[in-house]
């Protein structure tokens, strides 16, 4: 058996000192230091910022790459984004200290088409619940002539650096709370609760190139076949998001790191069910891919004897045919599913919302029609490059106005996520 | 004091008190005032809405010529200026569904004001009109009238003081098939392990989106030969002319390009790029011909096996569009190539 | 697109690389192509090839518009 514990540091202010500690409630950030942990000896940047946006504030963060959590390995195993900036040594035991409140969002000059904004305030700040968050934001350059795929590479590595230093604040002070996970293992020793369904998690990453691809222990999950993980590899940072394309639906690294499923599953685990496993799957872009990764992972998931699978998605399209292949294929084997999905209706919710479909999927939880639009206000305050408005996802000419920006809601970052993180939802009507 | 609202009902026949069968075929017509089930609407409307005029046409007249008839009641309708329009109710009857429903349609269209019908589920109405406009459940015969309009009245005047509308539940209307977003009390992730539970205990679960079946078309008969024919390019890789000049957008594209390819042997990254942000753009970019085989085309042209490639291609972004967006360009598209003489069509997807 | 093409008479054959969306969505004559970011190409071989690779895809495409088919049919 494993065991995690993860210790909740609360944070309600962040401000600017000449240390880098966790004093009682309050993150002091020792900004030069902090800065230079970032810039590593990363010679592609040329150029740090770092801001500060507090919930309420009238700020509008954009382009937004990642959203990270500070954590730190106070014991166990590895070290956190594990691949990335530790050593690859398995981690998910031990004990690990969660900075709880705040994170590091990595924005900056473009790269590519359609990344995410974040309001502190207004009518988009409820979709979105780093809205609630301390942000520690980070506006990165780059050297000129560098390609997009270094680009990217360094604006991730980037921000899990400036999330591992904060996360050391985190090592000296108690925790306020501190939880305790447990991953059983596949022995045949009988536990509490035998009698109880047995339910395993087929976690979907995207994995379909730049801007859409996502690592595990570093490893680009373009070339995975499917496996399995212990649900607390994810706390130390496991997987880590290279997504942000329609910013909507794509699961950050702060949301891999707080898989609310996972969450979900554990707290339930003994007492309505029995917490199987945990599959990672991708979704590759061509369909041989495709459907090598289902019946993989579909495979793995039955040799856990499992009652039920929760499905979990990225993106949309194309990666609905992937969800619907793990569906089907779970099914067929007696194993019951449930998907969570967003949904792409259109502006009025009249058309189809998924791109695919299979009659076995008939447990379907809606994380929201990702075409609504909404009138986000002006704001005092921008951080990172307004004029990207026009070109990102949802936002059509003419949207940028004095009266503010007319977006659809795959604008606002986590706004649909798939991991069932937020609360939104659509019926019909 | 808020003011009295003006409102117009529209009826066959049969309700408007002209006949029966023998009168389906009787033309539009005013009169002012409430009559027949006007009556009883006004009992549900009194006194915060006034019954101007009702406007009458016959079933079968509407029916036959639903464009003209349309038309003609909508001026009848217009000319009163009303506040609210309120159509049947038409039950199960086929004919006065759809007439009450495009009458609906059109008010609601082009007036912008509350325009309310009620029918009973399976009439054809419903499914014509109901994305529409709102239509009221009925029972399906005159037994359900009292219940029908005191519904029908009720959500007219909600909609009409501008009033939020809620679930079809709670307002009694046939749902819309709209996707409406709302905030659940609990999270997805939450809500997923729950139906999952339950869905495992056979106890009933909830779903909430319910998987669609996609209708279909039969396959149009082949070409005898693509040597003999014009043949037209669609895509919805997005590629586009660089710079992108009619701006359609990378995801959820309101628009699509027509553009000129004539005489030119290939697409070149020099001429062309990618808009469509939901790939990884770099492989269209440095040959847009992997999207768009403009030259394997042009060499199967020159061959004789494609008889004449059309001198326009179209594109459009299938990232996020919405299926009805799709389906509206390819029928504007499908209009221009059939008047053009085009006679087979490639679509390439990523 | 291709259903709605279809629905006005004019045959249509969609080239794509998920085939089960294709089918879902409901085009009757489908091709299968290479990848989504390349649907007509592959850049991990040299251009003669592609160029080879993407003609044979185009000649399958012209192949079903000849081809009587009765229902969905992956060329």
């Amino acid at each position: 058996m494993t065991v995690l514990e993860l210790g909740r540091i609360p944070i309600q202010d962040v401000d600017w000192g000449r240390k880098t500690v966790v004093e009682g409630r309050v993150l002091q950030i020792h900004r030069e230091g902090f800065i230079e942990e970032i810039r590593g000896h990363d010679s592609r940047i040329t150029g740090v910022e770092a801001h500060i946006a507090r919930p309420g504030e009238s700020a509008r963060i954009l382009p937004v790459k990642d959203v990270i959590e500070p954590r730190v390995k106070v014991k166990g195993r590895g070290g956190v984004f594990p691949g990335l900036i530790s050593g690859v040594e398995t981690v998910g035991t031990g004990r690990t200290h969660v900075l709880k409140g705040c994170s590091v969002v990595t924005a900056g000059q473009i790269v590519g088409v359609q990344e995410g904004l974040i309001d502190m305030s207004g009518p988009g700040a409820c979709y979105c619940r780093f809205s609630n968050l301390l942000n520690i934001v980070l506006v990165i350059d780059v050297k000129q002539g560098i390609t997009r795929h270094e680009h990217e590479e360094t604006l991730r590595l980037a921000g899990l650096r400036a999330a591992a230093y904060l996360g050391e604040a985190g090592r000296a002070p108690a925790p306020d709370h501190v939880d305790r996970f447990e991953v059983h293992g596949l022995s045949g020793s009988p536990r509490e609760g035998a009698d109880l369904p047995g339910v395993v998690y087929v976690y979907m990453l995207l994995s379909q190139g730049l801007l859409h691809d996502t690592y595990l222990y570093g490893h680009d999950v373009k070339n995975l076949l499917p496996t399995m993980i212990s649900a607390t590899e994810v706390m130390d940072g496991a997987i880590v998001s290279g997504n942000c394309v329609s910013a909507c639906d794509k699961n950050t690294t702060y949301h891999h790191q707080n898989n609310p499923i996972i969450g979900e599953l554990f707290r339930r685990d003994g007492t309505d069910l029995r917490f199987l496993g945990t599959i990672v799957a991708n979704a590759n872009v061509t369909l041989q891919d495709k459907i090598r990764s289902a019946e993989y992972a579909v495979k793995l998931a039955a040799l856990l004897g499992p009652d039920g699978a929760v499905i979990s998605k990225e993106g949309f399209g194309n990666p609905d045919a992937d969800a619907m292949m793990y569906c089907k294929g779970l099914e067929e084997k007696g194993i019951r599913t449930v998907i969570i999905t967003d949904e792409f209706a259109g502006v009025d919710g009249a058309s189809q919302s998924l791109a695919d479909t299979t009659p076995e999927a008939d447990a379907v939880i809606s994380t929201g029609n990702a075409n609504e639009r909404i009138l986000l206000p002006a704001m005092e305050r921008v951080i990172g490059d307004m004029r990207v408005i026009e070109r990102m996802a949802g936002g059509v000419s003419g949207s940028l106005s004095r009266d503010g920006i007319r977006v659809e809601l795959q604008a606002i970052l986590g706004a649909t996520n798939e991991l069932g993180f937020e609360t939104l939802s659509a019926r019909e009507e | 004091m808020t003011e009295t609202l003006k409102a117009v009902l529209y009826m066959n026949q049969f309700f408007g008190g002209i006949g029966g069968e023998d009168k389906a075929g009787i033309e539009p017509l005013a009169k002012a005032g409430a009559i027949g089930p006007g009556l009883l609407f006004r009992e549900f409307l009194d006194p915060h809405v006034e019954i101007t005029a009702t406007v009458i046409c016959g079933d079968n007249y509407f029916c036959e010529r639903m464009d003209d008839a349309g038309e003609a009641v909508f001026l009848l309708i217009e000319g009163y200026a009303p506040d609210l329009v309120l159509a049947g109710p038409a039950f199960n009857a086929g004919r006065y569904g759809m007439a009450c429903g495009a009458v609906c349609a059109s008010v609601t269209r082009r007036m912008a004001i509350p325009a309310v019908t009620g029918m009973y589920p399976h009439n054809p109405g419903v499914e014509a009109f109901r994305k529409d406009i709102y239509i009221v459940e009925t029972k399906g015969s005159v037994a359900g009238m009292r219940d029908g309009v005191a519904s029908m009245s009720r959500l007219a005047l909600k909609l009409a003081r501008g009033e939020p509308i809620g679930t079809p539940e709670e307002e009694g209307y046939i749902p819309r098939g709209l996707r409406r977003n709302y905030f659940a009390s609990e999270t997805g992730a939450s809500r997923a392990v729950t139906s999952l539970l339950n869905k495992l205990k056979g106890k009933s679960f909830i779903t909430e989106y319910a998987m669609p079946v996609f209708d279909r078309v039969k396959p149009v008969l082949p070409v005898k030969s693509t040597g003999e024919i014009t043949i037209a390019l669609i895509t919805s890789g997005g590629i586009v002319p660089k710079g992108n000049p009619d701006r359609v957008e990378s995801s959820s594209a309101t628009r699509y390009g027509r553009y000129d390819i004539n005489g030119l042997a290939r697409l070149a990254p020099e001429t062309h790029e990618t808009v469509h942000g939901g790939y990884d753009q770099t492989y269209a970019n440095e040959d847009p011909n992997r999207v768009l085989p403009l030259d394997a085309v042009r060499d199967l042209e020159r061959e004789g096996r494609i008889g004449r490639l059309y001198p326009y291609y179209y594109a459009t972004v299938g990232n996020g569009t919405s299926v009805a967006n799709a389906g509206r360009f390819a029928r504007e598209i499908a209009r221009e190539l059939v008047r053009d003489g085009v006679q087979a069509v490639i679509i390439t997807s990523t | 697109m291709a259903k709605e093409i279809e629905r006005a008479g004019v045959p249509a054959v969609h080239i794509c690389s998920i085939v089960p969306i294709s089918r879902t969505v409901g085009a009757n004559r489908i091709v299968p192509a290479v990848a989504i970011p390349h649907p007509l190409g592959n850049p991990a071989k040299s251009g003669d090839e592609e160029r080879l690779l993407r003609r044979a895809l185009v000649e399958k495409a012209l192949q079903a518009l000849e081809t009587d088919i009765e229902e969905q049919t992956v060329f």
